[in-house]
């Protein structure tokens, strides 16, 4: 215990007899943990901005299915199980959010144009806030109940209709039956969304209303659960199989969106590539900074070691000056990176690469995501990795022949 | 000037160890960035290529306004004689004919609405890629034929077959109704279901008459063969319009802004990441130029002192490190070059990559390629840093005094 005090502070002095050469090193090693970590922290900001878009969209983190539905979207494909007892199964069993929808094609058609949409068949209660629309400032109204009349469309989709709030569309699509299924609609409100393609694709009405229209009783085409974390979603998968039993398909936000849920991989494995990629290059430094703090200093190593200091102990000093290094700069790096992140919180304006971002499925704000376990990752692996490499500088301090050492010029 | 080079090629070697220290943190870096640059400059100009010759072409004619509002009515006038007209002027290039509208599209038992492309099937696969993705039957061949072809999933959810007839409902141009049956001759299967399920094709003819376009269509596309050169045939087509008719010429940035802009927010933050590098390599190579000026204080001051003037040998300190950064450069381009080549014959994969690569019409493995450009652009920069970070040391020797210099020890 004594003796580590004591290489401490060797280490420590050995570290400011040249101070140009330490504080250089010092400055890289900040640069590259602040590069570490604040880099980290935007492309985590990235891929949970879309994550985020992502779940809004589908949404939730766990969909319940027809089992065919997915490959045929259509009105044929219903779950297998009443709007009622889906209501009766899930309203007790204590998740965060849930809903039932109606979720089918059809045709919009103003008296100008007409589109291919998705038609939203939605309760406007029990989904409020879960879903895209209801973040964003709505012209007009949203939909106020199950049994509401009007149909609440994309802004751009109104563009591209010609049509405004207050006139009528008409909804197309087709009934269980193969018959074609139509109904008149007042456009009561106009959506904004982050991803554009929302506002062309999607139109909400009355969950009641729609399945009037499609001429079916109590029946949805999807159910979604939201938790609480969308990284640890098996409790709730658990529980809505266990709700659902085998009468339907209960599928994970990442086996449905298998491009979000590969894109949150990939992250995670390049966060780690990153991080070594930096220290890689951080470590030339590092080690000719050792080797040319042993180098200077052989003449003293040999009368420390000619004085009795045992080998093990060489080695340690110089090991611990390498990590007082790496410390202080990943210390000073971590504070840096945490406060560039401070005045970016609210989000980085990014709309001038905004299509860009659209086809990646971002939206055109980037909110930075500094997590804990991303700065420990970093500091560890520096660490460790500093460890590494300076054994082979130490080694050659440790080992040198006392007599020869001290006579060396 | 020989003696100069000679004695810091010498000085070079004096301290092996930390010249190839250094020289290694630039050959990392230049390996990395030969290797990512190829790698990212392969990527973009596949993504675009794809991308476009999948069906957007290099450059639409259309009319004005139709950009961003898409509507049935804002028309290219007598669009067959048009295309004929550039077809005879442009023989470097493909040019076609298009029109788009919307229909809901029923078989007997199942409708979509779906958007309707009237395409010219003599030239379409000269500017699209949809004709070779044929699965099954064959592509439109008459101009005035009832004949449809359709995506793979579209027809899985239609429920259909070759030789089965789908009903077409839409509306015309006028806004009248619009309908027209027909045969489906072929099925093409993209891989991507929500393309298949998001295009069909018909004969421009048919089209012609079913919407009441009165020979008019909606977009003329021209497909240069690649992106180079596209501005001056911009500019080229938009002389070559009839005088009659006001028309707008869009390339393929205006055509598809997500295109360009992703791949300016992939190249903004891959230019941080290699920013970062470079600037880590310049500290060492600061640390380490530092490191030997200082050492040789007493041997500068013996040389001043016999007449050599500062000057030179702040230009011995550049020398000594534009060596050094001219064998970075040549090593790190060169086992950079030979990696990149390993892979433009292996092909380069990252576990979890399909998913994001197919949203970008890439492949699942990269093949990317050596140029001059890759080659050099990295490890270029790389070098005017590693100068930049010698002149700080470079410059100290200008202050200095013989006498004290040849005192210290």
């Amino acid at each position: 215990m004594h003796m580590i005090a004591i290489l401490m502070r060797l280490a420590w002095r050995n570290l400011w007899r040249n101070h140009r050469r330490t504080l250089i090193m010092l400055m890289a090693i900040t640069l590259g943990a602040w590069a570490m970590i604040f880099m980290t922290a935007l492309m985590r900001g990235m891929v949970a901005e879309m994550v985020r878009g992502g779940i809004s969209a589908l949404p939730g983190h766990v969909q319940v299915h027809h089992p065919d539905y997915r490959d045929d979207p259509s009105i044929a494909n219903l779950i297998p199980m009443s709007d009622s007892e889906l209501s009766e199964r899930f309203a007790g069993a204590g998740f965060a959010a849930w809903a039932s929808r109606v979720r089918v094609p059809a045709v919009i058609t103003s008296e100008y144009d007409s589109r291919g949409v998705t038609l939203l068949g939605v309760d406007p209660v029990s989904e409020q806030g879960l879903t895209f629309v209801d973040d964003n400032p709505v012209e007009g109204r949203f939909l106020e109940s199950v049994d509401d009349a009007g149909v609440v469309i994309g802004k751009k989709l109104a563009t591209t209709l010609n049509t405004q709030v207050g006139k009528r569309v008409v909804l197309m699509s087709q009934d269980p039956d193969n018959e074609i299924a139509d109904r008149g609609f007042r456009v009561v409100g106009l959506f904004e969304a982050d991803i554009k393609a929302f506002e062309e694709n999607y139109v909400f009405a009355g969950k009641a209303t729609a399945q009037k229209m499609l001429r079916i009783t109590d029946q949805v085409s999807e159910l979604f659960v939201l938790g609480s974390d969308h990284r640890n979603v098996d409790e709730v998968y658990d529980k809505t199989v266990e709700l659902i039993g085998d009468r339907a398909e209960v599928m994970r936000w990442f086996d449905i969106d298998t491009y979000l849920g590969s894109m949150l991989k990939v992250m995670d494995g390049f966060v780690f590539v990153w991080i070594i990629v930096i220290f890689l290059a951080l470590s030339f430094g590092l080690v000719n900074t050792l080797v040319m703090a042993v180098f200077e200093r052989v003449r003293e190593i040999g009368l420390m070691l000619a004085l009795g200091m045992r080998p093990v102990y060489i080695l340690g000093q110089i090991v611990v000056e390498s990590l007082l290094l790496l410390a202080i700069g990943l210390a000073i790096g971590s504070a840096l990176s945490w406060a560039a992140v401070q005045p970016i919180k609210d989000g980085i304006d990014v709309s001038i690469v905004g299509d860009g971002l659209d086809m990646w499925g971002m939206s055109n704000m980037l909110y930075p995501e500094l997590l804990l376990s991303d700065v420990i990752l970093a500091n560890v692996v520096v660490l460790v990795l500093g460890f590494l490499a300076s054994l082979s500088p130490a080694w050659r301090a440790a080992h040198y022949e006392p007599i020869e050492a001290i006579t060396k010029v | 000037m020989n003696l100069v080079f000679r004695l810091a090629w010498r000085n070079l070697w004096r301290q092996p160890r930390r010249t190839w220290l250094t020289t290694g943190a630039m050959m990392f870096s230049n390996m990395l960035l030969v290797f990512m640059i190829s790698l990212q400059f392969g990527m973009y100009s596949l993504m675009i290529d794809n991308t476009l010759q999948a069906f957007t072409g290099h450059l639409q004619i259309q009319a004005p306004g139709y950009i961003d509002d898409k509507k049935m009515r804002q028309t290219v006038a007598d669009i067959v004689p048009l295309a004929e007209s550039l077809r005879a002027e442009l023989t470097a290039q493909h040019v076609a004919a298009r029109a788009t509208g919307f229909a809901l599209v029923s078989s007997e038992e199942r409708s979509y609405g779906i958007a309707v492309f009237g395409v010219e099937p003599e030239f379409e696969d000269d500017v699209s890629t949809l004709p070779g993705l044929i699965a099954e039957g064959r592509f439109l061949r008459d101009n005035e034929a009832a004949e449809i072809v359709i995506g793979a999933a579209l027809a899985r959810n239609l429920r259909v077959a070759l030789g089965d007839e789908l009903v077409l409902l839409g509306s015309g141009r006028d806004g009248s109704f619009a309908a027209g049956v027909v045969k489906l001759v072929g099925i093409f299967d993209s891989g991507i279901a929500d393309f298949d399920r998001s295009v069909t094709e018909i004969p421009l003819g048919f089209f012609q008459d079913m919407f009441y376009m009165n020979g008019s269509g909606h977009h003329v596309v021209i497909n240069a063969g690649g992106i180079d050169g596209v501005a001056a045939l911009q500019s080229r087509v938009g002389s070559l319009l009839p005088a009659g008719q006001e028309l707008a010429v869009h390339d393929w940035d205006a055509l598809q802004p997500g295109l360009q802009q992703a791949i300016k927010a992939d190249m903004s933050s891959a230019f941080f990441m290699y920013g970062i590098l470079v600037i880590l390599v310049a500290f060492s190579v600061l640390n380490t130029q530092l490191m030997s000026v200082l050492e040789r204080t007493h041997e500068f001051g013996i040389v001043l002192s016999l007449g050599l003037t500062p000057g030179r040998l702040g230009r011995l300190v550049l020398l000594e490190t534009a060596i050094m950064g001219m064998l970075g450069l040549l090593l790190g381009a060169l086992l950079g070059g030979l990696l990149t080549y390993w892979f433009s014959i292996n092909g380069f994969a990252y576990p979890g990559m399909e998913e994001l690569a197919a949203k970008f019409n890439l492949p699942a493995r990269f093949f990317p390629q050596v140029s001059p450009l890759t080659l050099l652009i990295g490890p270029g920069v790389v070098f005017i840093f590693t100068i930049l970070a010698a002149l700080y040391p470079a410059l100290r020797l200008q202050r200095l005094q013989p006498v004290e210099a040849m005192r210290a020890v």
